[in-house]
């Protein structure tokens, strides 16, 4: 037995029997972003409140090198315009586009993570590890904070090529592949702010 | 059964008040002996009676409704739509705004007059105390005096106490209940406080901050007496044999449970510095090492670093 | 090979623990045995640890929260033994290192490991029913927040047997929690629980979020949701924002203890004082988190058994939002003795104040929907009532512990810890208890016993008022919290009351577990063969009780607040529609329980220094994960013609309820079945 505001319902339900995955992973995956971004305020004001606690040993400007960050900047931002075309690829259907810029950004990214690794190196070589200082452990848990989500960008994207290879632009692909780009693109933001706090403003 | 509801938690309600039927002079935060724990007092009651304009009445609500509107009494009015009213609604917004605005005021004024770190003025001279908590125990420095208790604090009634506090092991927070409020104490910072006791008495001091294994121990007697009989305990404390230098509080420090009221004849000059010293955040010199050097005392601000 | 674990890790020198550990793993063996006996192991596997299903899935973190409350009221029942005994000189019978692990074990389970399941397991059970959906968002991740809440309940349950637990407190503050001055295990079991489970519950968050915001049946405007739905995604959203602060701050401490960094420690530049504002920056959106959902049960109480519309919603929707943002506002009154001077104190003090105002309005808006209604006085009912006497009692010491020189007397003594027990047991707790009451039969299909389910009501009330009103006194007589013994004799007549007042609460405790076996017993004479087992006003009660996978065999359309209510008014409730559809559903799958047996594995690494094993237990979660990503078939199609038998089978069960008469309180109204 039907009622005629049922034949209506059977139109709008259609709509939500089938519901918008794709949407839904993006605002999920914005949502987590949200929460990554409240993680790293949280370490970004540890270091505000540590940033003075020296216990005697070196300053920012005793340790930092502008034109070495610059040169790591550089890396990350360029990485970021490499994936952009990754998604320009990607809306044309091209997957050899999509591979090759993927591999560029890939490896834009590991220099990146290369450029910082050094750096820690050096540093903790010299006897400014993170146990150092109260100032230290907050420098190298925010950089290395970024660090390790970089990291972990560079995982996810080499587990994209591998399945831009083996099963095609499909839309479960391209879903990761656009979820991906969001991820790079914070972490490219956050880059900005520990640059600008950590770096530029240490040195000043 | 509806009837034992309410009689049970009437009957409950009011066993809550029996203790204070008894007298309130073991109730410490009741029955203070200084104008500090005293405004404290005051404070509470004032926001007690202040919010049983809202208790009171949701109790009667809760009983009255609960009983009259059962389904089994058909007498009631039943209204299963009615579910707004803006009458009601905004009394319910704004009477306790209302409360909690005549609160908020008194608490700021109460705030400022009761600051922790504003000194007592009485026309009379302040002791200074300064008390280092330690694993388990509490150290007094009497720096004007050059004497140091373990455990034992006694002062003079009517005088302003000017305390500066900190910690040599973890967070710890020193109160003495009757007279007034309690601060944390950490180690390479200082905290304030200021009390006064109005009578003689002997009053329980504590640690109220969760420190370990000893943490049950950390009482001390906090002993108001007479300006003369003050000095009669300060000239006795210097005849101790004990001394407090440097190697003695090394001892002293280590971990202990039960340690025993003890009396220094002499202090370490600076020593209170010293301890804070060990631990400065911009200095980072060892801890273990930096209490023999004899650098510059530093660290004489608040706890909330240089704000 | 095994870290630092060795044999000298079991605590053989607390006779209790030992006991303890005993008890447990017998009991654990009989479970299996029983397990293997009855031949469930393979219905095990494929209906419930393989399920993505969110209502199976809800019901598992509920009986996850039942099993700690009973571990975590063993440790309540210890304190107040110990208590009742360490007056004077006497040192009672446990010893201090001893007592310390198991105030901080009662805290830590309470709130991350009993309130925490219990309120997303009814939220799991219940919220996609009441907004009209099939399931959440991300069924896969759903698992996975499960096995991770698990991982990190079981990981505390093992420091009963293997090593320590922490002896700091829940709240683990540095430096006492730094590798200094906490040396063993304890502290490390404290942190990987807490953050693992913390991963869970914000995953949870994301998967709920998307799930109410996106996922709503056609109609339902935000403003038409269920109340219970409201306090859900304000619940939610305080995961979500205030979580990863926690994340941070545990991460720090981590890296203090493990790589000798000085974020709080003593000198070397660290400041403890940012951990406890970190901390609490966490912890107090962390009890609005198990208070708002609470708050939400009981307005579908409330106006089910009132048989009457809850009054004001609009204003219960402000009033919830208002304490979801306001809750940020206060973290600094948790230490308003930390030395941050009258300014700072101030506006913290004001803004605590203030959260009192919406609390308020939504005691007296559940007080007018009671009004003029016809009041069932069922066991949720019963639990509502006292919730309403009981805790204002707790909002108004709250509103005096808001003022900072108030607090200065009073932090940290066992007026605190009166006021916090007052807030969650009549609160959280009531709230959860009166919601497994209410929800049971639509999640199990048969209604709970109403007799013992009031039986143990009165024995919680009465045992609540016992158990800790002498606490109140005890924190103006100047007693501190976390005490081991006590000298002064004079505090301990109000514990020995207190200890009475635990035992009652064990007899309410047992009353529960008699409820639920007489109800399994009893299940036959007590189904809920039309869905609706009270008369509800909302949507979970238009599917059958337990509902279908699928929750509708076709989606409703809402047309007004208390959707279900608004139909049976109108006469269109159960209609069968004139066709069905395909229904696709997600597969069950069993990634979900190996990265939670994983993530197990890879804290217990972390704790005792086995570094082969973490790495290891790393790369299988990693690998589990791509491997889950590699999977495209992870959805399967139940056919229109097995959605019609199904539904058909449901109507034939709901129209022999004409013999079978409504019992225990459901007093179906209106027609129950138009064909």
């Amino acid at each position: 037995m039907t009622t005629d505001a049922s034949s209506i319902d059977s139109v709008r339900t259609g709509e939500i029997e089938h519901p918008d995955t794709v949407a839904n992973q993006v605002f999920g995956f914005w949502l987590y972003l949200m929460s990554d971004l409240v993680l790293f305020a949280a370490i970004f004001a540890t270091f505000a409140v540590l940033r003075h606690n020296y216990a005697g040993g070196p300053m920012g400007k005793d340790l930092f090198h502008l034109p070495y960050v610059f040169g790591e900047t550089m890396f990350l931002l360029f990485s970021s315009v490499s994936y952009g075309l990754v998604a320009l690829a990607m809306r044309q259907g091209n997957k050899a586009l999509v591979l090759r810029w993927l591999v560029v950004t890939f490896l834009l990214g590991l220099g990146f993570i290369s450029l910082e690794v050094n750096e820690f190196y050096h540093l903790i070589l010299d006897g400014n590890g993170p146990g150092r200082s109260g100032f230290l452990s907050a420098f190298f848990t925010l950089v290395g904070t970024h660090g390790t989500h970089v990291t972990f960008g560079l995982m996810w994207m080499a587990v994209m090529m591998g399945q831009v290879i083996t099963k095609g632009l499909t839309t479960p692909v391209q879903s990761r592949l656009l979820r991906l780009s969001m991820f790079w693109h914070f972490l490219d933001i956050v880059w900005i702010g520990v640059f600008t706090v950590v770096y530029l403003m240490g040195v000043m | 059964m509806k009837k034992h509801l309410y009689s049970f938690l009437i009957g409950l309600s009011s066993l809550w008040f029996i203790p204070f039927l008894g007298g309130c002079s073991r109730i410490s935060l009741l029955d203070p002996k200084g104008p500090i724990g005293d405004s404290e007092r005051f404070l509470i009651i004032a926001a007690f009676v202040l919010m049983l304009i809202v208790i009171i009445p949701v109790f009667i609500m809760a009983f009255w409704f609960a009983r009259r509107y059962r389904a089994s009494n058909p007498e009631a009015a039943y209204t299963p739509k009615w579910s707004r009213s803006l009458k009601l609604e905004l009394t319910i917004w704004l009477v306790p705004i209302a409360i909690v605005t005549a609160l908020g005021i008194l608490g700021a004024i109460e705030t400022y007059h009761l600051d922790p770190y504003k000194p007592i003025a009485n026309g009379r001279k302040p002791v200074a105390i300064e008390a280092v908590s330690l694993d388990w125990k509490w150290l007094f420095i009497y720096p004007d005096r050059n004497i140091a208790t373990v455990n034992q604090l006694v002062f003079p009634v009517n005088v302003p106490l000017s305390f500066r506090i900190t910690s040599d092991t973890v967070m710890t927070s020193f109160f003495i209940p009757q007279l007034g409020s309690q601060i944390y104490a950490m180690a390479g910072m200082q905290t304030r406080l200021h009390l006064l006791a109005q009578e003689p008495g002997v009053y329980s001091g504590q640690n109220q901050q969760f420190s370990g294994r000893g943490y049950s121990d950390m009482f001390f007697k906090a002993i108001a007496v007479s300006q003369e009989e003050f000095e009669g305990w300060v000239k006795k404390a210097k005849q101790s044999p004990d001394k407090l230098d440097v190697a003695r509080f090394e001892e002293l420090r280590k971990p202990s449970l039960g340690y025993p009221v003890t009396h220094f004849s002499s202090v370490k000059p600076d020593l209170f510095d010293r301890i804070i010293d060990k631990y400065s955040k911009t200095m980072g010199m060892n801890s273990d090492a930096m209490i023999r050097k004899s650098g510059p005392a530093i660290m004489k601000t608040g706890a909330s670093e240089g704000n | 090979m095994l870290g630092r674990l060795s044999l000298s890790a079991i605590p053989f020198q607390y006779p209790i623990t030992m006991a303890a550990v005993g008890g447990s793993v017998l009991l654990g063996i009989a479970i299996l045995a029983l397990i293997t006996y009855y031949g469930k192991w393979t219905y095990l596997w494929k209906e419930w640890l393989t399920s993505v299903d969110h209502k199976k899935i809800g019901i598992m973190y509920i009986i996850l929260a039942l099993v700690m409350l009973l571990r975590g009221f063993s440790d309540a029942i210890l304190m107040r033994s110990q208590q009742a005994i360490a007056a004077g000189t006497s040192q009672g019978i446990l010893p201090p290192d001893h007592f310390n692990q198991i105030f901080s074990a009662h805290g830590t389970i309470m709130i991350i490991f009993m309130a925490m399941p219990f309120l997303v397991g009814l939220m799991n059970i219940t919220v996609p029913q009441q907004i009209g959906a099939r399931d959440v968002a991300f069924p896969f991740m759903n698992s996975v927040s499960l096995w991770l809440t698990t991982a990190g309940a079981l990981l505390v349950m093992v420091s009963l047997g293997l090593g320590e637990f922490s002896k700091a407190g829940w709240s683990g503050y540095p430096p006492l929690t730094e590798l200094k001055y906490s040396p063993g295990t304890g502290t490390d079991y404290w942190i990987w629980a807490l953050q693992i489970a913390g991963i869970g519950s914000l995953m949870t968050s994301i998967n709920f979020l998307v799930t109410i915001i996106k996922m709503r049946a056609p109609g339902m405007s935000l403003m038409r949701m269920p109340i219970f739905v409201w306090t859900a995604l304000t619940t939610i959203l305080l995961m979500l924002f205030a979580f990863p602060v926690l994340t941070a701050a545990l991460a720090m401490l981590t890296l203090d203890r493990c790589l000798g960094m000085h974020f709080f420690t003593n000198g070397l530049g660290g400041n403890m004082m940012m951990y406890v504002n970190l901390f609490w920056m966490w912890g107090h959106p962390e009890v609005y988190i198990v208070i708002l959902p609470a708050f939400g049960i009981f307005s579908e109480v409330v106006a089910t058994f009132s048989g009457k519309r809850l009054f004001g919603y609009t204003s219960m929707v402000c009033a919830t939002a208002a304490i979801m943002v306001l809750s940020f506002t206060v973290w600094l009154h948790h230490f308003f003795t930390m030395g941050a001077g009258p300014d700072v104190n101030i506006v913290f003090g004001i803004s605590t104040m203030m959260i009192a105002v919406p609390t308020g309005v939504k005691v007296f808006n559940w007080l007018f929907t009671m009004y003029r209604g016809r009041i069932r006085f069922t066991t949720p009912m019963y639990w509502t009532l006292g919730f309403i006497v009981t805790f204002v009692i707790g909002g108004m010491t709250g509103v005096l512990l808001a003022s900072p020189p108030a607090d200065y007397v009073l932090h940290n003594s066992l007026f605190l810890i009166a006021h916090f027990h007052n807030m969650l047991i009549p609160g959280a707790l009531f709230g959860f208890f009166a919601g497994y009451t209410y929800w049971f039969p639509k999640a199990i299909g048969f209604r709970l016993n109403e007799e013992w389910g009031k039986r143990a009501f009165w024995c919680w009330i009465i045992g609540f008022y016992l158990a800790f009103m002498p606490l109140y006194v005890l924190g103006f007589m100047g007693m501190p919290r976390r005490m081991d013994h006590y000298a002064n004799t004079a505090w301990h007549p109000y514990l020995l009351v207190a200890a009475a007042g635990v035992v009652v609460i064990l007899l309410g405790i047992l009353s529960q577990i008699v409820q639920l076996l007489v109800s399994i017993r009893d299940r036959h004479t007590a189904r809920d063969l039309t869905g609706d087992s009270w008369d509800g006003r909302t949507l979970e009660w238009a599917t059958s009780s337990p509902p279908a996978v699928y929750n509708f065999a076709r989606i409703p359309v809402v047309h007004d607040i208390d959707a279900f209510a608004d139909m049976k008014e109108k006469g269109i409730t159960y209609q069968r529609p004139d066709r069905y559809h395909d229904i696709h559903m997600p597969k069950n799958t069993a990634k979900g329980l190996i990265i939670g047996a994983l993530t197990f594995l890879f804290g217990f690494a972390m704790i005792w220094y086995i570094w082969w094993l973490a790495i290891a237990a790393a790369l299988g979660i990693l690998s589990t994960v791509i491997a889950r990503a590699a999977d495209d078939e992870t959805e399967y199609t139940i056919p229109a013609a097995e959605v019609e038998r199904i539904e058909n089978q449901r109507f034939r069960r709901a129209a022999s309820t004409s013999s079978n008469g409504p019992s225990n309180g459901a007093a179906p109204r209106g027609p129950l079945l138009q064909v």
